[in-house]
């Protein structure tokens, strides 16, 4: 298991770029590899839009902070699309300390005819040049290139862990522990600083940003989460630091629930507003919750993820799997959540008919166009024979990341080094 | 380094129960347990991935979660150093029954102590609840705790924490948990300091490491170098921020 943890190709992040025609994945060692959807044809109606490989390229590498004596991970934390202006995609791409913004383009054809260079590519002596040739494109066989476009380096003394696209398409945020930047797309040099919560005091720290991100439309806002599980809504326009909040989103606890494992399990590990940007959705340990924009003192919608664990905490907490960091999205109309969980299950929440559906990625049970059975924990008496039960979750086996396809019922989930991609059924 | 999931509980007990699930006979109490868990707590910060910047948000919610039991033992007033271990006692590496700990308040009420109980443990309970080893060498005998405490002065960044944090247990104050966070712009945690105390006094095995603290003997390094370090990282701090 320990080898497993170190592989480089875990991978860390997905996600869809704004038409669904691409899909992203970054990894633990660095790399991005970019799946594009097949474009349908009349004579194979069976493969429907299947996800094949389009592009892979090193984002990031190891580095070495020598001030600290510390290595900086060339993980990619968060990957996110920028909307298609022209031909090329764009797509930012972050690890700890440095995000970068990638141009992923595609090459047909090549221009031909030069008479500048001999055969053998050398310069020929101008004058011996008597014609002035044009040269004419010609077709060749498609290449897709990746090009760094931007570094936007040294503005994070703490670890990135979210990058947001802001809605004007110029600016974009990057959120680390105690920091938030505000960046333009074309100065590198420089970025803002939009939230502080550093403490003058280190040793009055006690809560950290779990997570940020724009609102969808108003390119004015955005959120952020805490590992006290709050969540505050920030308008850049009431000041240039925004330490103060327009909004602030907290449930008040339960004092009869309460246990030394409380703040643990109520850190927020993902924020994300729905696709209207009326609502935002929080992920903590084990449950997701659905927060009104209007309402503050609670969510409106709370969904259990896999309270079975709540008697383990303690065991969970020894092996530190009470501090893995679960991702949630929302479907294109924002009427399903999607969020994992352990033994490579994830669950899906249909906020409209309260009915959920555990299932699984595994290799047993997707050979392709086979149907997902609906997986289910057993927690306690007597265990039927589909069930698993809770002693028998294997914790190694995390999803922590899934996309939902902007539009259609299409879902990628990436279970520790395997990408899953799963359709609605047709017929 | 860590057992995962529940412990079965020491079989001198001549029981086979699993810690918390089915009604244990000899369920340790809540106290104990508390104390475990704050061991455990203190293993975890101590505990870095030498190459790598430690996980900060972890190492908030820990502390925090450190504090919060201390606050709550300082209002037991059940501050004590535990009894010391006889030496050659065998690993302890049962984890304390989970289910207590796990436990609304409303449930525990019952069952925790008033202000001056005592925990009732003798020596012969204390084996089936430490944890890991590493456990066992935070209360290694009362000297070597002495001896930490007194050789502060030649203490690094990190030592120095550390060094609070038993000086918080021994002097029933709250709140020096926050020194642990004092050093965090420089080197995250003084592996310098780490390092060569753990070389230092290293044995084979994976508890190794952490017998470094009960030991007085391994010398970190000057801290005059350490704290130029601090003030270059302080420089550079600045230089980003601007």
């Amino acid at each position: 298991m320990e080898l497993e943890k170190t592989r480089a190709d875990i991978i860390s992040t997905v996600e869809f770029n704004h038409t669904g025609e691409l899909l992203a994945t970054g990894d633990k060692g660095g790399r991005v590899v970019i799946f594009q959807r097949e474009q349908e044809s009349k004579n194979q109606v069976h493969r429907r839009g299947e996800y094949n490989v389009y592009s892979t390229f090193q984002s990031h590498e190891p580095e070495f902070d020598y001030l600290k004596s510390l290595e900086i991970e060339e993980k990619i934390n968060k990957i996110r699309w920028l909307p298609q202006q022209n031909a090329a995609y764009f797509l930012l791409s972050t690890n700890d300390k440095t995000v970068k913004l990638w141009k992923v383009s595609e090459r047909d054809k090549r221009p031909e005819g030069y008479n500048l260079k001999d055969e053998e590519g050398r310069l020929r002596d101008p004058a011996t040049i008597t014609t002035l040739r044009v040269p004419v494109l010609r077709p060749m066989d498609l290449m897709v290139e990746a090009t760094p476009r931007r570094v936007f380096a040294n503005a994070h003394t703490y670890h990135i862990n979210s990058i947001s696209v802001n809605s004007d398409y110029e600016t974009y945020m990057s959120a680390d522990d105690l920091r938030i930047n505000l960046w333009n797309f074309e100065i590198t040099n420089q970025s803002f600083n939009i939230v502080d919560i550093k403490p003058a005091n280190m040793e009055e720290l006690t809560e950290v940003i779990t997570a940020a991100e724009f609102h969808p439309h108003h390119c004015n806002s955005f959120v952020y989460s805490s590992s006290k599980g709050t969540i505050r809504l920030c308008d850049m326009r009431a000041s240039a630091l925004c330490d103060r909040h327009s909004k602030f989103f907290e449930e008040p606890e339960d004092p009869s629930n309460r246990s030394f494992f409380s703040e643990i399990i109520s850190s927020i590990s993902d924020v994300k507003f729905s696709h209207s940007g009326r609502y935002i959705m929080t992920r903590d340990y084990l449950t997701v919750k659905v927060w009104d924009l209007n309402m503050e003192n609670r969510p409106i919608e709370t969904y259990q993820v896999h309270d079975y664990l709540r008697s383990k905490l303690c065991s969970l907490y020894e092996n530190d799997c009470i501090f893995d960091k679960f991702e949630c999205v929302w479907n294109g109309s924002d009427s399903v959540i999607m969020t994992g969980s352990y033994n490579n299950f994830f669950r899906m929440f249909d906020r409209n008919t309260k009915r959920d559906v555990t299932l699984e990625a595994s290799r047993e049970n997707s050979k392709p166009r086979a149907i997902l059975k609906p997986r289910k924990v057993c927690v306690g008496g007597k265990r039927r024979k589909d069930e698993i039960s809770v002693d028998s979750l294997d914790f190694s086996k995390k999803i922590l990341h899934t996309a939902w396809h902007p539009s259609e019922n299409i879902i990628a989930v990436a279970a520790t080094n395997n990408l899953y991609i799963f359709q609605d059924k047709v017929n | 380094m860590f057992a995962r999931g529940l412990k079965r509980k020491s079989a001198e007990d001549g029981e086979d129960v699993e810690g918390g699930l089915a009604g244990a006979q000899a369920m340790p109490s809540y106290s104990l347990q508390r104390q475990s868990l704050l061991d455990m707590s203190l293993v975890k910060l101590q505990l870095c991935h030498m190459l790598v910047e430690p996980n900060l948000c972890r190492s908030v919610l820990i502390a925090n979660t450190v504090r919060q039991i201390q606050e709550e033992m300082a209002q037991d007033g059940t501050w004590r150093v535990v009894a010391p271990q006889a030496a050659g006692r065998a690993p302890l590496d049962r984890l304390v029954s989970t289910d207590i700990l796990c436990r609304s308040v409303r449930e525990q009420e019952g069952e925790r102590p008033g202000p001056d109980a005592g925990d009732g443990h003798t020596p012969d309970l204390v084996p089936g609840l430490a944890t890991v080893p590493s456990a066992q060498a935070l209360r290694s005998p009362q000297s070597s705790l002495w001896e930490v405490d007194s050789s502060r002065e030649n203490r690094g960044g990190f030592q120095k924490s550390l060094d609070q944090i038993f000086e918080t247990l021994e002097n029933k104050t709250s709140g020096s948990v926050e020194e642990l966070f004092a050093d965090v712009d420089s080197p995250y945690y003084d592996l310098d300091a780490v390092l060569t105390g753990m070389v230092g006094s290293t044995q084979s095995g994976h508890g190794s490491g952490l017998q470094a603290f009960s030991s007085a003997t391994a010398p970190p390094p000057s801290s005059s170098c350490r704290s130029d370090l601090g003030e270059l990282d302080h420089a550079v701090e600045i230089l980003v921020e601007t």
